[in-house]
């Protein structure tokens, strides 16, 4: 400050902090577009939802189809799978959540709250990223019979269910519902 | 060794009048030509010339490729592929562009390694190491972004693993994949970002390259030694000597380079990324660039949980912190001795660490099972004990061998051993003769 040194605010004073708050908000407010873009964008998003014919899929076959850019799984278990995966004691599982988007969330893992529910028991509907690091789990593979991820070596169950390896949840269940009795939509 | 004054004259007169308008001649030859290095540089000391020409090499080809390359995951692949067999040479500059990254890295491991064995990050070059940190780290991100570009088997599941890491953050861990993939799964947008930060981040290296090399010219190199120059007998000026001898160790690296882009330009790359990427498909094996095989062991070693930290976070974290851990060199080495050259024990510790580098890379192109696991882990221990345990501890317990009082003096008792003069001998026996 020059000669005349006072403590009342100056014009200078108020240009400083105007500028400098101008300055702060500024690029606060630039810089949110800027993240913003890198988000999903609306024709991605457009992608959601998808419907299955399933009516041709027997027991012990399975289709893979792409929603949101990565593979599902849906699988017509025999019953034998299913009888498998119900004597597995929930004590033996590595992740004991059911990982069913259509559920609460603290549901347990049982092979029914992982399957597509009463009625449709013999029904898995899974998103086939491995938990570990996205890769595409094998099917009909792995020392359980179910899902095998070649990747790091993570084995699932006929449920789904992580049983041995690095990855640290089970195979997530999507949103999906049978809009018909051969027709599944998934999203 | 810092910035002395300007020994710059101009002769001409043309000379004269850049000089007083915008002297750059003058920093050219201060820098380039005056400028004084120490006098016993081996050849661990050309790298650095090595991969500025590897980054000009790398930024040549890489915009003449995006030329003719596709960012579309439509027409990615068969543009490559149009590259390889049609474009006039493409094939040559595609193989020049993608064994020079491997050899970038060559180059950048044996400046690391020279850097640990030399002692060259210790006071006053810690910014100088530090920013040669960020170079790699900027150097490993450009690397990985190019990789996915061809849009083959591997560039599609590298690229989803390798953002899969962020999905083991806590909370938010999943909405930062989509923010980095730009969806939900890797995918056109992906590839569009990636080709616009692989394109723009060598420019960035570049920028950092530049306060590398000022912060390299304000302390001064350091040298085989480790001692600091001290008199004019000490040094050489840059040229002839320092630019001769960079010269001709850029001529025989590229003639090895040569040798992988004529002979074996596929010897370092993976049949599997001349599959065009596959969403619904993983290879069986997937495995990262050789460059990055050490990081990838480490990864994979961490198959337990710690506490509340899972192994897939686990495993994230160690990642990472082995090159975070890189950062904090200069303050995690105890000893006031700077060179392994007087310290033996650390040059033993050194050497196992080289070893144990090279042993997690040859890991990491292993499938993540059996007695590889237990490898790995012990590897990885051994990785982090040496920078964590043993470079604090070695410098309180070691006893190092005496250092010479000068460059010159080392220099003079080395040629003196050399000449195998048997009598009068006054150098130190220390000195390697």
């Amino acid at each position: 400050m020059s000669a005349n040194e006072s403590t009342e605010h100056t014009r200078r004073d108020f240009l400083y902090v105007a500028t400098g708050m101008a300055g702060v908000v500024g690029a606060a407010g630039v810089a949110w577009p800027f993240i913003d873009q890198m988000r999903p964008d609306a024709s991605t998003l457009a992608l959601a939802s998808v419907q299955v014919d399933v009516s041709a899929i027997e027991p012990g076959m399975s289709v893979t189809v792409k929603w949101r850019g990565k593979p599902v799984f849906i699988r017509n278990r025999t019953d034998q799978e299913v009888e498998q995966a119900r004597e597995v004691p929930l004590a033996d599982l590595k992740d004991p959540a059911a990982r069913n988007e259509n559920l609460p969330a603290d549901e347990q893992a049982t092979d029914l709250a992982r399957s597509a529910g009463e009625g449709k028991e013999n029904w898995i509907v899974m998103v086939g990223s491995c938990t570990h690091l996205g890769c595409v789990p094998l099917g009909q593979s792995g020392d359980f019979g179910g899902w095998f991820c070649p990747c790091h070596g993570s084995h699932y169950d006929t449920a789904g269910r992580i049983r041995k390896g690095p990855a640290p949840e089970n195979l997530h269940i999507p949103i999906f519902q049978f809009v018909s009795d051969t027709t599944i939509q998934i999203g | 060794m810092s910035a002395g004054h300007s020994t710059y004259s101009p002769k001409t007169g043309i000379g004269r009048w850049f000089d007083a308008r915008l002297p750059l001649p003058r920093l050219v030859y201060d820098s380039f030509v005056a400028y004084p290095v120490p006098r016993n540089l081996n050849y661990a000391y050309t790298f650095g010339g090595i991969l500025t020409l590897m980054l000009a090499a790398q930024i040549l080809t890489g915009v003449v490729l995006a030329m003719h390359y596709s960012v579309s995951t439509e027409l990615a692949f068969n543009s490559v592929e149009k590259i390889m067999r049609d474009v006039n040479s493409g094939w040559l500059l595609r193989y020049l562009h993608a064994n020079g990254a491997s050899f970038f890295f060559v180059a950048v491991y044996v400046h690391i390694f020279r850097g640990l064995y030399y002692g060259s990050y210790k006071a006053p070059r810690e910014l100088l190491w530090i920013l040669g940190c960020i170079i790699y780290l900027l150097m490993m991100a450009t690397a990985f972004m190019g990789y996915v570009l061809p849009w083959g088997q591997m560039s599609f599941w590298g690229a989803t693993v390798i953002t899969g890491f962020f999905t083991a953050i806590p909370l938010v861990g999943d909405w930062i994949q989509q923010l980095l993939l730009g969806g939900f799964a890797v995918d056109n947008p992906t590839l569009n970002r990636f080709f616009s930060l692989h394109y723009l981040l060598p420019f960035m290296i570049a920028g950092v390259v530049v306060l590398h090399v000022w912060a390299l010219h304000v302390a001064g190199q350091t040298n085989p030694t480790g001692i600091e120059v001290k008199s004019k007998t000490d040094t050489v000026p840059f040229t002839p000597y320092a630019t001769v001898k960079d010269g001709f160790a850029m001529v025989v690296f590229l003639l090895v380079f040569a040798y992988f882009v004529f002979y074996i330009p596929n010897y370092l790359g993976h049949p599997d990324n001349y599959v065009e990427a596959n969403p619904l498909k993983t290879p069986a094996h997937i495995v990262p660039e050789w460059y990055f095989l050490p990081f990838y062991a480490i990864l994979r070693a961490i198959t337990f949980n710690i506490g509340p930290i899972d192994s897939k976070l686990g495993g994230v974290i160690a990642m990472f912190g082995a090159i975070a851990v890189l950062f904090v060199v200069p303050w995690l080495d105890t000893s006031k001795v700077r060179s392994a050259v007087y310290r033996p024990w650390y040059k033993l510790f050194f050497w196992l660490f080289v070893l144990d580098s090279i042993f997690l890379g040859w890991l990491g192109s292993r499938p993540a099972e059996g007695a590889y696991v237990a490898m790995a882990q012990i590897a990885t221990l051994y990785y982090f004990a040496f920078f964590l345990i043993l470079m604090p501890l070695l410098g309180l317990i070691e006893t190092p061998r005496r250092t010479p009082n000068s460059i010159t003096e080392a220099v003079l008792a080395k040629k003196k051993g050399a000449d195998a003069t048997p009598a009068g001998a006054a150098a130190a026996p220390e000195t390697n003769g």
